[in-house]
């Protein structure tokens, strides 16, 4: 044990280079050509933001139409589009690329010292596959949309419903292949571009998250593509595979959806996860209490996450000793969550906290994915399960670990890494005014639809007995506090692009490569190519450093 | 003040004074699934807890002003296993449990009382052995062990009563089963709680328990005069059946008697039991399901006959224990063509809530 001084530098002298990646061409071709993959995640995080909120305005109106018993509002039709085009759009367009191919694109290259990605011109492929899908679910949108809900269950989605499956399908079969690519480009990097001395427990946390939620990607986007295609050729030319009454079987295709759906969902939260290391490291001034066991339990989560599918199939019929197995399995994938949320918890002790934004957005993780883990629990429980699934209970658990998750993990690494990106700071105080906004209408929102759920209030219903009303308007209003929350960050955010004081190379004086060297970085990221002789989250390395340059200005001057 | 805050005033104080976190315990197994999920919500609560106070004890304790030089501190193997060996006892204690209850909740008692139900996009129909067909509500008798056997006639549903604890997916093709013992009498929700298309969120319905007295009294009034056994006779007579299934020695099908439960080789060297699955395979796919010794020469009854028609044959089926009936309807159709074959041409006594019954009726 030793102690760690933490000096923030001096800002007053700090300008931003003239020379860094945004500057360094001119001009709409040079950002949709480039191969910089700081580029490319930017193009992403633009792309992202917009569909972001093109679900989130989805979900407004599905709130807005619960308000009331009667489906008044919106037609039982109109509703199902809704629902159905909020869950593609916020699911394949949103959750899946929302860290990986923002913060993971910009810095995975960075922090384990490499120049760009082993692929880029793959990486700006990816890019342009998600925006041909996100125009094809918007061309879904605008020609009628689609009404099976985002888990196209057969034989509805085959053979009875009349809306643009096809489209739909191939909107998420192409942002599929987009996902892959992204997984594939992530392990050749993280295998073959590490910097010298840059060994596989010396990389940041946010990067053991990433590497295991590739092998999600690139394992199970393909049975997804697969099951979609099957979909397709059942829907034009009838093949049968789903089809009873031609000796296939309808739940097959859940099987098949399930196998890439769950993993999907780790995806989804194992990169955010990565971001909480980070951020929870950073403003502790600590070095993640137990980096192997929160980089194996990462690891643990990507190997179980393939085998638990089956528990979204506890009611429908399959073995009652393949529900023993799959229950038990699942109860097995909640503990690597479990350690990573102590060690975490533990990153705080004898550290020296301070509660910028991202720390308040990771505190905010912590206490609702330990409530949306902890409800997964009563859901994997097979006997629990049998009254809780397809209920608002399901809604607000994944809710929990998406929005209250995921959502809160993005938002905190955007902050965090904002100097970084764009060389400006955000502003404090309002943004920390956001996050407490966004929390309480976080759990405004959700917390009372796991009462609406252990009431037995079915999910994906236009109109509800009139019993449901009062949590139904609880809901709402939270959602609409969770807008505000949400809105505000695009409004400071774009202001301080021009206007946020200059953040220098190091601001919060974090010790991943990423934050020692200018800010934005050079379009080959260093001047000189790292080498790497410490360990991850070794703040004592970072003040030697500090007094070394200390020292040096000392004797110039 | 307006209009709106008296509305939502009276909304709050309706709703705080009936609070509650769970739906009426109307079932034997509701009690029993309430214990498990107040048990998690427990652990759940201390769970939470734990990880709150520390954050904010930690927030606390070694906030920058306080603690301004943080002390570096590697991992505790210690701590890990703690944390790694708790939660998952715990867990494994919910994954028993849970899987007890889930075995406790499916596995019908042998004396339950069964009862048809067929799945449409968006309607349920209930078809109670004694002939009573009821749409989008289920009247059952309170103590009494109730089993449903479930299928789809299109797409997946789901029957579920929240009061009862109970839910079981409806399948095309494929009959399931759930069970439950209402124990309180009243009128509770009965949901579709898998989307179904369009008016998914129309495919509710309710279930009444009554009492022992009502239930017979309700019987009695919505019999349409021939219990579902019966209906299976009359189609078994007229999609001739009985032509080949007759057990004459001549016969080239199968004698049906007593077919119910027991174990038939297949030709394709498969012993299986015949029971409601299979029979409905054999009628709907008969050239996979050929009983040694038998030509595969039966065709098809598929896009021929509704699900409750092969309830009503199933049902016909299980409870045939000679070839008596089904011999004399043969001589008297062949004798009679115009004749009154079994029960055939008898009207119902009194039509059903939904108008009257056409057991006979072929629908796709």
């Amino acid at each position: 044990m030793s102690d760690t001084i933490v000096k923030l530098p001096d800002q007053s002298t700090a300008r931003i280079p003239k020379v860094n990646f945004i500057t360094k061409e001119n001009g709409l071709l040079s950002w949709l050509l480039t191969g910089d993959h700081k580029r490319i995640a930017i193009l992403y995080l633009i792309s992202i933001t917009v569909f972001f909120f093109i679900g989130g305005s989805l979900a407004g109106l599905i709130r807005l139409e619960l308000l009331t018993p009667q489906s008044d509002l919106l037609a039982s039709d109109t509703y199902n589009k809704v629902f159905t085009m909020h869950g593609v759009v916020m699911v394949f367009l949103f959750l899946v690329p929302s860290v990986p191919a923002t913060l993971g694109n910009f810095f995975i290259p960075m922090m384990i010292g490499a120049k760009d990605l082993a692929l880029p011109k793959v990486n700006l492929l990816s890019w342009y596959l998600y925006v041909v899908g996100g125009i094809l679910v918007l061309v879904t949108m605008v020609t009628g949309g689609v009404d099976t809900g985002w888990t196209f269950t057969t034989p509805l989605s085959t053979h009875y419903v009349n809306t643009n499956v096809l489209t739909t399908g191939l909107a998420i079969f192409v942002a599929g292949f987009s996902s892959i690519f992204t997984g594939l480009n992530f392990i050749v990097t993280i295998h073959k571009m590490r910097a010298p001395g840059m060994t596989w427990f010396r990389l940041p946390l946010f990067v053991w998250a990433h590497y295991a939620a590739s092998i999600l990607m690139v394992l199970g986007t393909p049975v997804l593509a697969i099951a979609i295609v099957l979909v397709a050729l059942e829907r034009t030319i009838g093949i049968g595979v789903f089809d009873p009454t031609k000796g296939g079987d309808p739940l097959l295709f859940q099987h098949l959806f399930w196998f890439y759906s769950h993993p999907a969902v780790y995806i989804m939260i194992l990169p955010g996860m990565g971001v909480i290391s980070e951020v929870i490291s950073t403003f502790s001034r600590k070095r993640v209490f137990g980096y192997t066991a929160v980089a194996f339990s990462s690891v643990a989560i990507a190997v179980f996450g393939f085998f638990v599918w089956a528990h979204h199939m506890f009611i429908m019929g399959i073995s009652n000793y393949a529900v023993l197995v799959f229950s038990l399995l699942t109860m097995l994938v909640a503990v690597p969550s479990a350690i990573k949320i102590f060690n975490w918890t533990f990153t705080l002790y004898k550290g020296s906290i301070t509660f910028e934004t991202p720390m308040l957005y990771a505190f905010g993780f912590m206490g609702l994915f330990t409530i949306g883990g902890l409800t997964g629990v009563f859901l994997g429980s097979a006997g629990t399960d049998i009254h809780l699934t397809e209920t608002y209970f399901i809604v607000a658990h994944f809710h929990f670990v998406m929005v209250g998750g995921m959502l809160m993990a993005f938002l905190s690494g955007i902050h965090f890494w904002w100097p970084k990106m764009t060389g400006r700071m955000y502003p404090e105080k309002i943004s920390q005014f956001a996050a407490v906004v966004t929390f309480i209408g976080f759990n405004f929102t959700f917390f009372p639809q796991f009462i609406l759920g252990t009431l037995g209030m079915p999910r994906r219903y236009a109109a509800y007995p009139p019993e449901f009303q009062i949590l139904n308007v609880f809901s709402t209003a939270g959602a609409t506090i969770l807008g505000v929350g949400y809105m505000l960050p695009v409004l400071y955010l774009v202001w301080s692009l021009r206007y946020g004081a200059i953040a220098g190379d190091n601001p919060w004086q974090a010790t991943g490569l990423e934050w020692q060297t200018q800010s934005p970085p050079l379009t080959e990221n260093f001047t000189v190519a790292p080498i790497m002789d410490h360990e991850a989250y070794d703040y004592e390395w970072l003040e030697s450093q500090n007094q070394e340059k200390e020292e040096e200005v000392a004797h110039v001057g | 003040m307006n209009h709106i805050s008296p509305v939502l005033w009276q909304f709050l104080v309706k709703w705080l004074t009936n609070f509650q976190l769970f739906p009426p315990e109307a079932s034997r197994i509701a009690p029993q699934m309430d214990a498990l999920l107040f048990f998690m919500v427990l652990v759940s609560l201390i769970g939470l807890t734990i990880v709150v106070l520390l954050i904010v004890s930690f927030s606390i304790l070694y906030s920058k002003k306080r603690h301004p030089v943080a002390i570096q501190v590697e991992g505790s193997t210690i701590l890990e296993a703690t944390w790694t060996i708790i939660p998952l006892g715990l867990f494994l204690m919910m994954f028993v449990w849970g899987a007890l209850l889930y075995f406790r909740v499916y596995t019908p008692p042998a004396n339950a009382m069964n009862i048809y139900i067929v799945g449409k996009q968006w309607m349920w129909k209930a078809e109670h052995p004694g002939g009573q067909h009821e749409i989008n509500s289920l009247h059952v008798p309170v103590n009494q062990p109730v089993q449903l056997t479930l299928i789809s006639q299109d797409v997946f549903h789901s029957f579920s009563i929240p009061a009862f604890r109970v839910k079981r997916e409806a399948i095309p093709g494929r009959y399931t089963t759930e069970w439950f013992e209402a124990t309180q009498i009243g009128t509770y929700h009965l949901f579709c709680t898998q989307y179904c298309g369009t008016n998914h969120s129309q495919m509710i319905g309710e279930v009444v328990v009554l009492s022992e007295e009502d239930y017979k009294k309700w019987l009695k009034d919505s019999t349409s005069g021939m219990s579902l056994a019966q209906n299976g006779e009359r189609l078994f007579a007229s999609l001739s059946c009985a032509a080949c299934h007759n057990a004459r020695p001549d016969a080239r099908g199968p004698s049906l008697a007593n077919v119910y439960g027991s174990q038939q080789r297949l030709t394709n060297g498969q012993t299986v039991t015949a029971d409601d699955a299979f029979l409905r395979q054999a009628i709907l796919n008969p050239s996979q399901h050929v009983t040694q010794g038998y030509a595969p020469i039966m065709p098809t009854y598929q896009g021929q006959i509704s699900e409750e028609g092969i309830i009503a044959l199933v049902e016909y089926i299980k409870q045939l224990d000679s070839n008596y009936r089904v011999e004399q309807t043969l001589t008297t159709t062949e004798l009679l063509p115009e004749g009154k074959p079994a029960t055939a041409g008898k009207q119902p006594a009194k039509p059903t809530a939904q108008g009257p019954q056409k057991p006979g009726m072929v629908q796709q």
